[in-house]
């Protein structure tokens, strides 16, 4: 019998359990010999099987890095493939994704890349995508003395660790992160373990707003490798608004409805609506804000998304385990100001398979789908040695957003910032698909 | 030719009467005048330089734009002799339906307010003012209990009045005699290049001939306004801010029907539940904007009109309610919804609103013989489709399945809420060139059209009303132009 797909989870959603189904795989046990793992990453903890030794193992993050290698002995066969990368956390984590992006940044910097120019205030002019960021307690004193150089500003404490919202609070004081200082007498809070640390971030105040409310984006990257890069947009993502009306006024800090969108929190609120969920669909951005403002700032606005996403990917790169077995479809939330600025938040490695409207329950049914049929081609069971590279019939909603081999084997010489104005009429074609120019100059 | 020449001089008397005095006209003289310091202007050829001087400013083209506006929204007087109510509605029996519908509206009206004991309007006091005041930009918060009002009339009431469907009336051709595409490539560098040019001649009739076309995302705002002669002068401003206080001192019972009307379609609907405050910002303002009366003079309605306590009957103590003479009905909002997408400044999205609704949208629930009005729009997709899908047609009718049942609430609300916005945008395009909400009758019928071969399977009014249950994916200047040229009758 030709073999079926194999497959296990270790989240009951249905979104995923259809996906398998109509396709005429076959759930196993975690114990037993699979093809296909979908697995829920909790933090830095990784679910790990050993098909010959049939043993489940929670894993560390020091034995994570050494969970694929040769010398260890866990291996997975060809036939395996996860949705993780093992050490995706080098993204997925606050702390980390900051601390790479710093990494590349300087980086590009030593090596003269006109990339990393700077302007007449020091700032980086193409990679300055993340707010100002510092770890707690580690940076504290660094972050005292920016702190003090704009007393009035608002910053944003997050827990490295956890996600939908959950911990983060705004504040406006030294005093109210007290806890966090390193050489605090209150020393309990000042704890190696991972779980306790923060990162502390600029709270970008003036966030865009329609209808007078705060909303962020929401998108889906598929990234099949890391090197060479190539990753694939999901089309269909969506914006989540918070139900609130937006204020900085100091008195609401403590207001979440106010500042986190997370469906998670808004979805507790007095006026969330279980018909549409807060959500509005990146078309529908698109149009308002070309019917509004133009559509050279859209177009902008949107090329420079994807520049981040892709620079995102690419900061990371160089440290990320590209484990043939792997792939991964990571949740990209991007808020923007006011100025039409996108800001990279934080990226999700599992982003929420749950369903909060009809609507919503199609688009993510869709997105595993198309998922799927990139990751696990013809359904069949999967070969990890394939040269991962699918044909344009299958991407569904997906579209490249940055393929690395195509683009080098692409000799033209381009100007680094040609993209932002190089919208011909061609409809379709701005600059996402291998044809991203700046990035000729990579080796 | 005499005649011609009379019935032209008293429209040129009518606009003449209607221009001055207004904010143009004195905007004019001040123009005048200033221009006398000007070292060109002589004094022997004093009216000519001025003439010359209103030109080049550009101020001639702003006077155009007002008349060719005029022009559009008045019809042209039959008859010199003919009585003021023919302007509104030239057919007796027309009269008396829209005066018994309006009859019945009211009945509706005043029962909700003895039943419930509110008053029709009420000042507020300081401290609801207040209140009211300072939560003026998110009114979607914090709702009043809204259980106990009822809308009071919904599209399907409007339908069961049967006196109509008898009637005769001649719906003759569309005038869409250029074809409506969806752009492509080629096509559309050069429509965008060109809609920059009438943008930048500020030409009203130009901008209307442009949008038949379908105007691009970016130049949509401006291309409206245009059309609609908007231009949000400091005066505008001051009128929609003289509104608004007009909301927080005086509580109006419309105003729960506007609320829960918001809260019923609009802010459930994936679209425009974002701009839900703005619609209150937008219709309570609307319901005590007197100017809205004007359109009474072309419009076959009346005004209702309500009573001070205790003078009932006498017409010294009658004022127009609500000020504006516009009942909101279930679904009201959503002629506002759509426009938050194109402007996001609460005094013009006002202003272009209220200029849509004594253009066209009026039209769409008052009885008349005027050829965009609901009962001729009927008309006209009854007669479309029996004309092009016979076969369909019967069928549906066999089955009990009446087609206008199904897409007379498509065409009350101009198809608002029904198709996804860009392409209602789109739609919007065609009435807006085209002066006439024909369209909306053509795009009904065409709607059946395409779904035509599941519609002939079915063998009920459910089943039928599910099949065409969901407008959000159909693109409408395809269907519209496959319906129109690609038919064979």
């Amino acid at each position: 019998m030709a073999g079926k797909v194999k497959w296990v989870t270790d989240i009951e959603k249905s979104v995923l359990i259809n996906n398998f189904e109509k396709r005429g795989w076959i759930q196993v046990a975690e114990n037993e010999d699979w093809n296909f793992y979908w697995c829920v990453i909790h933090w830095f903890q990784f679910v790990c099987l050993k098909p010959s030794r049939n043993i489940i193992a929670r894993m560390s993050v020091q034995t994570i890095r050494n969970v694929f290698s040769v010398e260890t002995g866990y291996r997975l066969s060809d036939d395996q493939i996860v949705n993780h990368f093992p050490n995706h956390y080098e993204l997925t984590r606050k702390d980390l994704m900051v601390k790479n992006i710093k990494r590349y940044r300087k980086e590009l910097e030593k090596e003269g890349s006109p990339l990393a120019e700077k302007d007449e205030n020091g700032k980086y002019i193409y990679l300055d995508f993340v707010p100002v960021t510092f770890m707690l307690p580690a940076d504290y004193n660094l972050f005292v003395e920016e702190f003090r150089k704009n007393p009035s500003s608002t910053w944003i404490m997050k827990p490295c660790g956890k996600a939908q919202g959950k911990g983060i609070f705004l504040i406006n004081k030294l005093s109210q992160i007290k806890k966090w200082s390193r050489d605090s007498k209150t020393s309990s809070f000042v704890s190696q373990s991972s779980k306790e640390a923060y990162v502390i971030s600029l709270y970008i105040n003036n966030p865009l707003l329609i209808g007078g409310k705060k909303f962020d984006l929401r998108l889906y990257v598929l990234v099949s490798t890391y090197r060479p890069l190539r990753c694939y947009m999901y089309k269909l993502g969506f914006c989540r608004f918070c139900t609130v009306k937006y204020t900085p006024s100091t008195s609401e800090l403590d207001n979440m409805f106010v500042h986190l969108t997370n469906v998670a929190i808004q979805k507790h609120g007095d006026d969330y609506n279980h018909i549409h969920g807060g959500k509005w669909t990146v078309s529908n951005l698109r149009l308002y804000l070309e019917s509004t403002r133009g559509k050279e700032v859209t177009n902008k606005l949107f090329d420079e998304i994807h520049w981040i996403i892709v620079q995102s990917l690419k900061a990371v790169a160089p440290v990320m385990n590209n484990d043939k077995h792997c792939f991964e479809c990571y949740g990209y939330d991007i808020i923007i100001d006011d100025k039409l600025k996108p800001w990279l938040i934080e990226v999700n490695a599992s982003p929420s398979l749950t369903s909060s409207t009809a609507n919503d329950r199609i688009l993510k049914y869709n997105l595993i789908n198309d998922t799927l049929n990139i990751a696990v081609p013809n359904g069949e069971i999967p070969d990890c040695k394939w040269n991962k590279s699918p044909p344009k019939e299958v991407l569904g909603n997906y579209e490249v957003l940055y393929d690395e081999e195509m683009a080098q084997s692409d000799g033209s010489d381009r100007d680094l910032r040609s993209r932002s104005g190089q919208s011909t009429g061609t409809k379709g074609n701005r600059g996402r698909d291998s044809g991203k120019p700046v990035l000729t100059t990579w080796k | 030719m005499l005649e011609q020449d009379s019935g032209l001089s008293l429209t040129i008397a009518r606009i003449v009467q209607r221009l001055k005095g207004s904010s143009l006209h004195s905007q004019l003289e001040r123009q005048a005048r200033i221009s006398l310091h000007n070292p060109e202007i002589k004094l022997e050829s004093l009216k000519e330089d001025i003439k010359d001087f209103l030109k080049t400013s550009g101020w001639e083209k702003k006077l155009q734009n007002a008349v060719y506006s005029e022009l559009n929204v008045f019809p042209s007087p039959c008859h010199p002799a003919a009585p003021p109510e023919h302007m509104k509605e030239p057919l007796a029996y027309m009269r008396k339906a829209q005066g018994s519908w309006e009859k019945r509206i009211l009945k509706s009206l005043n029962s909700m307010c003895t039943e419930l004991s509110i008053p029709l309007a009420q000042k507020r006091p300081a401290s609801e003012q207040k209140e009211l005041l300072n939560k003026w930009n998110e009114m979607g918060t914090d709702e009043p209990d809204l259980s106990l009002f009822r809308p009071v009339y919904a599209p399907k009431d409007f339908l069961e009045k049967e006196d109509f469907s008898e009637l005769d009336l001649n719906v003759g051709q569309l005038g869409i005699d250029d074809s409506a595409q969806v752009p492509p490539e080629f096509f559309e560098n050069e429509h965008v290049r060109i809609g920059q040019k009438v943008l930048a001649e500020q030409d009203s009739a130009a901008a209307q001939q442009y949008v038949r076309q379908g105007c691009p995302t970016a130049l949509r705002a401006d291309l409206w306004a245009l059309i609609l002669n908007i231009s949000n002068q400091p005066e505008d401003i001051l009128y929609y801010e003289q509104l608004k206080s007009n909301v927080i001192q005086h509580d109006l019972l419309v105003d729960s029907l506007i609320y829960k009307d918001v809260k019923l379609t609009a802010s459930n609907d994936d679209y425009y539940f974002v701009f839900e405050d703005y619609l209150y910002q937008v219709l309570l303002c609307f319901s005590r904007d007197t100017s809205v009366l004007e359109h009474f003079a072309y419009s076959s309605a009346t005004p209702p009109k309500s009573y001070i306590r205790g003078k009932l009957g006498i017409e010294e103590y009658a004022v127009f309610y609500p000020p504006n003479g516009v009942i909101p009905f279930h679904g009201f909002s959503m002629y506002v919804a759509p426009l938050c997408f194109l402007y996001h400044e609460p005094s013009k999205l006002y202003q272009i609103f209220r200029e849509m609704y004594v253009r066209f949208f009026f039209r769409l629930h008052s009885i008349s013989s005027h050829p965009s009005g609901i009962v001729s729009l009927c008309l006209l997709f009854e007669t479309l489709l029996q004309t092009h899908l016979p076969q369909l047609f019967y069928h549906l009718r066999e089955i009990g399945a009446q087609p206008l049942r199904i897409s007379f609430k498509w065409m009350v609300r101009a198809f608002s809420g029904y198709l996804a916005t860009d392409q209602l945008l789109l739609l919007w395009d065609r009435i807006l060139g085209y002066n006439s909400l024909e369209i909306l009758a053509v795009l009904a019928a065409a709607v059946f059209a395409f779904r035509a071969v599941n519609l002939m399977e079915v063998t009920s009014l459910a089943a039928a009303e599910a099949v065409l249950a969901d407008l959000s994916t159909l693109k409408v200047m395809p269907l519209l132009q496959i319906f129109l040229f690609a038919t064979v009758t």
